[in-house]
């Protein structure tokens, strides 16, 4: 056996730290399918897995890659898998079965230009509303955008720990300059990672509901195989977990699966504020978009611009509350991002017409340089 | 571009795919950040083909935080191809220094510091053409001074294939060694001294 969490000072890809924060949240199961961007992630964990007392599985395509992974959780082991876009779009369908079955997992998308097959090299944030809503049917998600390798590391352990916490799929949107980009990354020592796991069930098996939620709205979850009736389906189902289908059946199933996620948005949004104190316009972003906004902010306080920038890094559940609150005390906001105005629409709903909310948007397949950012705001503002 | 107060130095290597143009980029950032304890940040830019496309790699190099690790104007160009060459020589200020693989590139525009090596050729010599690249880095390191010695021998030694480490730390020091030839033979020629490099 070799060590899971490579303690020290390391110059990783964004793709390596992500395989590494995985192992170190104490995912033992990558079932993936390879694809450029993601691939070193998958090369990574079928290197290390083996020596971990995990395993990894190349599957036959992306649908198969998302199956075994919910297969896996359901047999109580950790488990993710790493794409790009076109195995996105194929991993939709299960990704709904994993929310419909509350099935933990952690699902990477290292997003490249699209659609189709695109720009396989260059990295875009185009995806970022099919994270929110590619799977058919109404749901809750959630959504992380690391924008950095260092960051990429933390965001995995992250992901793991909302994933076994809520019993939900979480995504990690990343980009391909993240993901290729190589910089410092350190790993701590192992007691400092803290890593959560799924509440196994108590009391009496034969009385065990699968779905029957606990105090935080999220039911206790055994493995298959531990002696508890498991049946899992992608019906509409009852606490049992047996198909139900009536419509009160569906409403109850529904709120428990949207409550879990609306009813703790505290614990799970997290935002980063930069400048923010007294700034008057303020860049929204995330992922690599975000360090293009940092940059951008301290070349427009050098030419005497109070600006600032609010960083999203859960990005769904959306922070609402916090946009409604800053857009009550500045002058207008640019939502920096590598589309064409996927979370630029939710900044304009949130700021509803108060102040001006503009775009810096690129179509995807190359970062956004910070001088386009302050030409945006020596324009509009 | 430079910044003093950072000590900022931003390189863009450059060259076609095969020829471990991003292994030479990951050498000269994990040198900077693990060897000299520094920042730096290292991206990328490739085609889909594996083999024979464009291909380049950005490092910046600081001591403070880096936050964006795209290139506009480069401190160093190394160039290792002709097509690299003329995609990134409009970037190089005039007091940028370019460096060139003397057999694969004409550099046509003038700048003020500019160096050459025969890295492919040299590679060919040891026996290993896939090692010119870690040639290069020596003669980089010797002449630009932007990492470490110690720093860059180190991380050539931990970033190639076991087995190749005295193979490839050999190919690093007759890059460097050139490389410190050629600056004091330029010394010598700035004291008025001529006559052979030593």
């Amino acid at each position: 056996m070799k060590k899971a969490i490579l303690t020290g000072e390391h110059f990783f890809t964004g793709d390596v730290a992500c395989a590494e924060g995985a192992l170190a949240a104490g995912c033992r199961f990558f079932g993936g399918y390879p694809i450029t961007p993601a691939t070193e992630i998958a090369e990574r964990m079928a290197s290390r897995l083996p020596h971990v007392g995990g395993s990894y599985i190349q599957m036959e395509d992306e649908i198969a890659a998302i199956a075994s992974v919910l297969g896996a959780s359901w047999a109580g082991v950790k488990s993710m898998t790493a794409t790009s876009g076109p195995g996105f779009s194929l991993m939709m369908e299960n990704l709904g079965l994993g929310i419909c079955t509350e099935t933990p997992c952690v699902i990477v998308n290292v997003q490249r230009g699209g659609p189709s097959t695109g720009l396989p090299t260059q990295g875009a944030q185009g995806d970022m509303m099919q994270s929110r809503w590619g799977s058919h049917g109404d749901y809750e998600i959630i959504v992380l955008a690391p924008y950095s390798p260092q960051e990429i590391f933390y965001q995995t352990i992250t992901a793991f720990n909302l994933s076994e916490t809520y019993r939900i799929p979480v995504l990690i949107m990343t980009d391909e300059i993240v993901g290729h980009m190589s910089e410092k990354v350190i790993i701590p020592d192992s007691r400092k990672v803290k890593t959560i796991s799924r509440t196994a069930p108590k009391g009496r098996k034969d009385r065990f509901r699968l779905f029957e939620p606990g105090p935080n709205g999220v039911a206790p979850m055994p493995a298959a195989g531990q002696g508890y009736n498991v049946h899992v389906t992608g019906l509409t189902h009852d606490e049992k977990g047996y198909p139900v289908m009536t419509v009160d059946t569906q409403v109850e199933m529904m709120d428990r699966l949207t409550g879990k996620i609306r009813n703790n948005l505290d614990d799970i949004i997290m935002t980063e504020s930069y400048m923010m104190d007294d700034a008057e316009i303020v860049l929204v972003s995330y992922g690599v978009s975000a360090r293009t906004c940092l940059a951008a902010v301290d070349q427009a306080r050098k030419s005497g611009i109070k600006a600032g920038m609010f960083r999203l890094i859960t990005v769904w559940p959306f922070p609402e509350e916090e946009i409604k609150k800053i857009a009550e005390r500045v002058k207008g906001f640019i939502t920096v991002e590598m589309n064409l105005g996927q979370i630029h629409r939710e900044v304009q709903r949130c700021v509803g017409g108060k102040v001006p909310a503009v775009l810096v948007g690129h179509h995807g397949g190359t970062i956004i340089p910070p001088e386009d950012v302050l030409k945006k705001m020596k324009e509009t503002f | 571009m430079t910044n003093i107060q950072d000590n900022k130095k931003e390189v863009v290597i450059t060259g076609f795919g095969g020829q471990g143009i991003v292994l030479a980029g990951t050498i000269l950032g994990k040198a900077a950040a693990l060897g000299d304890h520094r920042e730096s940040t290292l991206v990328q830019s490739y085609g889909p083909e594996s083999r024979g496309g464009a291909c380049s790699a950005q490092v910046v190099i600081s001591d403070t935080i880096i936050f964006y690790p795209y290139i506009k104007t480069p401190d160093v160009l190394v160039c290792m191809s002709q097509g690299g060459y003329d995609k990134y020589i409009g970037d190089l200020p005039d007091d940028g220094i370019l460096i060139i693989d003397h057999d694969l590139v004409k550099a046509k525009r003038k700048v003020k510091e500019f160096y050459s090596i025969s890295a492919t050729r040299i590679a060919e010599e040891l026996g290993r053409k896939m090692m010119a690249n870690i040639i290069m880095i020596g003669f980089v390191t010797a002449v630009t001074k932007i990492i470490s010695m110690d720093a860059a021998q180190d991380t050539v030694v931990k970033s190639v294939p076991k087995g190749t480490e005295e193979m490839n730390l050999k190919a690093f020091n007759r890059g460097s060694d050139y490389g410190l030839s050629v600056l004091k033979g330029r010394e010598k020629k700035a004291e008025g001294r001529t006559g052979a490099v030593s």
